[in-house]
């Protein structure tokens, strides 16, 4: 028994994870065809949520703040590059490759830049008074949220709102018998460059690295005359424009956005975030994989149970492992 | 020697004995249909947002999931009402059935999660709430869906209903009110609420009250001392569970009709946190003043933002966010406010006032 733990340590250990579901999937469903559109959905929609999820990780990890208002970013970064896309609306139009993927880019742009810029207002304004007070944060951040969602609703008014998708991210590539939509390839690569990104930054830079010290013992760091604060400020930030990137792609990805968006996603990440563990990026990868994962597989298997899959999986995690999976070490 | 009261805590106790006078005569004071409604909410939502404040307020835990308690009792009833017809005994098994399932899930959530973090705690109920929420739309065979479900309350309570007779056979009238059935519908919930809020001022009280505030304000200590820290806030939770989810019963009785929006809704919870804050948390006293508070509001600031909205309609913007749907705007930043400036809120920041020698 020993042998064999040690075995798939080696091997991984819990990064096996969605691995073995997507192996158990395959032996359920049974049609490769139907397994392999799927796992693609899946693992997109796993992308995208870790693009929501992986700041709130961070800013945790490193400064013990939860932001409830979180998803707060994923809502704003939807509608932002929402009406960004319609007003480029002749650009999307146009057959031209050059001009869609400027106006794609663009519409990432604004909600990216939306992101830095209301959350180090977000920082500074609302989180910052009360940084060791978790009651206070928990009622601050939903009071923030709540606000935010309201001004969403005066802004872009309570209807929903179709999302312009560029004219080349249509579509699905058939192969075989596989239909693969292309924008769920592109939100997995975006997804992946993120996480590269990310992890290098963490891994191979000074600042990363007193991120991460940050992390493993705030008080180590600022006692060596790091100003911990300003680092935070500047993660927040990141964090903030990653949800709000990962809100715009999901608004290219559901198409139909309400003001609900938010708060529908605040569970799902935060959902993401226990399961992976508090704290680390790989962590926050592997629950949004696994979240993307079995919403899709159950979803195809028992539609019935689809909705409370999430909290399913979620429960028997942590019945497994209290602080999830891959937390960071405190 | 205990302290003598401040005039701010005596001047809270008497505006609260008046909060009770008043829902006390509220069908001879206020006669009409909507004054009766804001009355019986404000009576249920009192016993809720006190048992809520004993969570947050005494104990120090935050949970996203008091909504879901209210409406497994709202539900229980609700389906046995239907399904039994209207009887003493449907609302009887109905609310018993929603205390029990409030404290088995209870239990089961606050073993499982109570003895990590609070925000660990406050994240695990919100999604068990979340996905509450969807099975109580999903199963609509059970729960009527969306629309919720529609049914007839014991006969006692019917408008038709004739209390008191007089001499010619008609329903006797005092002050101009006749004696029917809704009469007896709103005493039943201001009774089953006061009672509520009695047995809560109790357990508060009592040692347990002192064991929970211990467990606030340094929970190593209250462990060290010998507390079993995890089991108390189990058992706390599962009490405010179980008067969150009798609560409901009472107003799924009142209303005649349960549906996510009124009982499950996500919107409810933000209510009554903002109840809690806005009055004050960690007292009782406050969940009356901030219930008192917010239920006006929403019935009645409503009008007046309309009429603020009408006033300014020529400029940009101010006219959408006066509109009477951004009121919860408004209520948000307030919140914010409060919890920066007067984290006691308005109960405990004025109980500390005019301390006397």
């Amino acid at each position: 028994m020993q042998q064999i733990s040690n075995t798939l340590e080696r091997f991984g250990g819990v990064n096996l994870l969605p691995l073995l579901l997507a192996v158990l999937a395959f032996l359920l469903i049974g049609a490769p065809s139907s397994w392999a559109t799927l796992t693609v959905a899946g693992l997109a929609m796993g992308m995208m949520l870790f693009l929501m999820a992986s700041g709130l990780s961070l800013i945790f990890g490193l400064m013990d703040v939860l932001n409830f208002g979180h998803s707060a970013f994923v809502s704003f970064g939807a509608f932002v590059a929402a009406s960004v896309l319609s007003a480029l609306g002749g650009w999307l139009a146009s057959d031209s490759i050059t001009l869609n993927a400027l106006a794609l880019t663009f519409a990432i742009l604004a909600a990216m830049s939306f992101g830095l810029i209301v959350g180090w207002l977000f920082e500074t304004v609302i989180i910052r008074p009360v940084y060791h007070d978790h009651l206070r944060q928990i009622l601050i951040t939903m009071g923030a949220l709540i606000v935010s969602e309201q001004i969403i609703l005066a802004v872009w008014g309570g209807n929903p709102i179709t999302v312009h998708r560029p004219h080349f991210l249509e579509g699905a590539w058939i192969i075989g018998d596989v239909s693969i939509e292309i924008y769920r390839v592109f939100a997995f690569l975006l997804g992946l460059a993120a996480f590269i990104g990310l992890y290098l930054v963490l891994n191979r830079t000074r600042i990363g690295l007193l991120v991460r010290a940050g992390v493993e013992n705030r008080e180590m760091v600022e006692a060596l005359g790091f100003r911990i604060d300003r680092l935070f400020i500047g993660v927040f930030m990141v964090g903030s424009a990653l949800a709000a990137i990962g809100g715009a792609m999901w608004a290219g990805y559901e198409t139909l956005i309400t003001p609900a968006l938010g708060g529908e996603m605040m569970i799902v990440v935060f959902i993401v975030v226990i399961i992976g563990g508090l704290g680390s990026i790989e962590g926050t990868l592997l629950g949004a994989l696994l979240v993307g994962l079995t919403a899709n597989y159950v979803g195809f298997l028992a539609p019935k149970l689809a909705l409370a899959s999430n909290m399913i999986l979620m429960i028997i995690i942590l019945l497994w492992r209290p602080s999830g999976l891959r937390p960071a070490a405190k | 020697m205990q302290a003598r009261q401040t005039y701010g805590a005596i001047g809270i106790k008497a505006a609260v004995l008046l909060i009770g006078g008043l829902l006390l005569f509220a069908p001879f004071l206020f006669q009409d249909v909507r004054a009766l409604e804001v009355a019986a909410r404000i009576c249920v939502f009192i016993v809720l947002v006190a048992s809520y404040d004993l969570l947050i307020g005494y104990t120090g835990i935050v949970s996203f999931a008091h909504t879901m308690f209210f409406g497994f009792g709202a539900y229980g009833a609700a389906i046995l009402l239907r399904l039994m017809g209207p009887g003493w005994d449907a609302v009887i098994l109905g609310g018993l059935l929603g205390v029990v399932a409030s404290l088995i899930v209870a239990t089961a959530v606050g073993l499982l999660s109570l003895r990590v973090k609070a925000i660990f705690f406050a994240m695990i109920t919100l999604a068990t709430a979340s996905v509450v929420l969807v099975l109580a739309s999903q199963l609509s065979q059970f729960t009527g869906g969306e629309d919720g479900i529609t049914y007839r309350v014991p006969d006692l309570f019917k408008p038709a209903t004739k209390l008191l007779l007089d001499d010619n056979g008609k329903v006797v009238k005092w002050f101009g009110v006749s004696l029917n059935g809704k009469i007896a519908a709103y005493y039943f919930v201001f009774f089953t609420s006061l009672a509520l809020f009695i047995a809560m001022l109790k357990v508060v009280a009592a040692p347990l009250g002192t064991v929970l505030k211990a467990i606030r304000e340094n929970e190593a200590r209250a462990e060290a001392i010998g507390y079993r820290v995890v089991a108390y806030r189990t058992f706390v939770f599962c009490l405010s569970a179980a008067v969150a989810s009798l609560a409901g019963t009472v107003y799924a009785v009142w209303l005649k009709y349960t549906g996510p929006d009124t009982v499950l809704s996500f919107a409810i919870m933000i209510d009554i946190l903002l109840m809690v804050v806005i009055g004050g948390m960690g007292t009782m006293w406050g969940a009356v003043i901030g219930t008192v508070l917010m239920v006006l509001a929403q019935y009645y600031l409503r009008d007046l933002m309309g009429a603020a909205s009408e006033a300014v309609s020529s400029l940009p913007l101010l006219p959408d966010l006066l509109n009477p749907d951004r009121w919860l705007l408004w209520l948000g930043l307030i919140f914010i406010l409060l919890v920066y400036f007067f984290p006691r809120g308005i109960t405990g920041t004025l109980m500390q006032k005019g301390s006397r020698q």
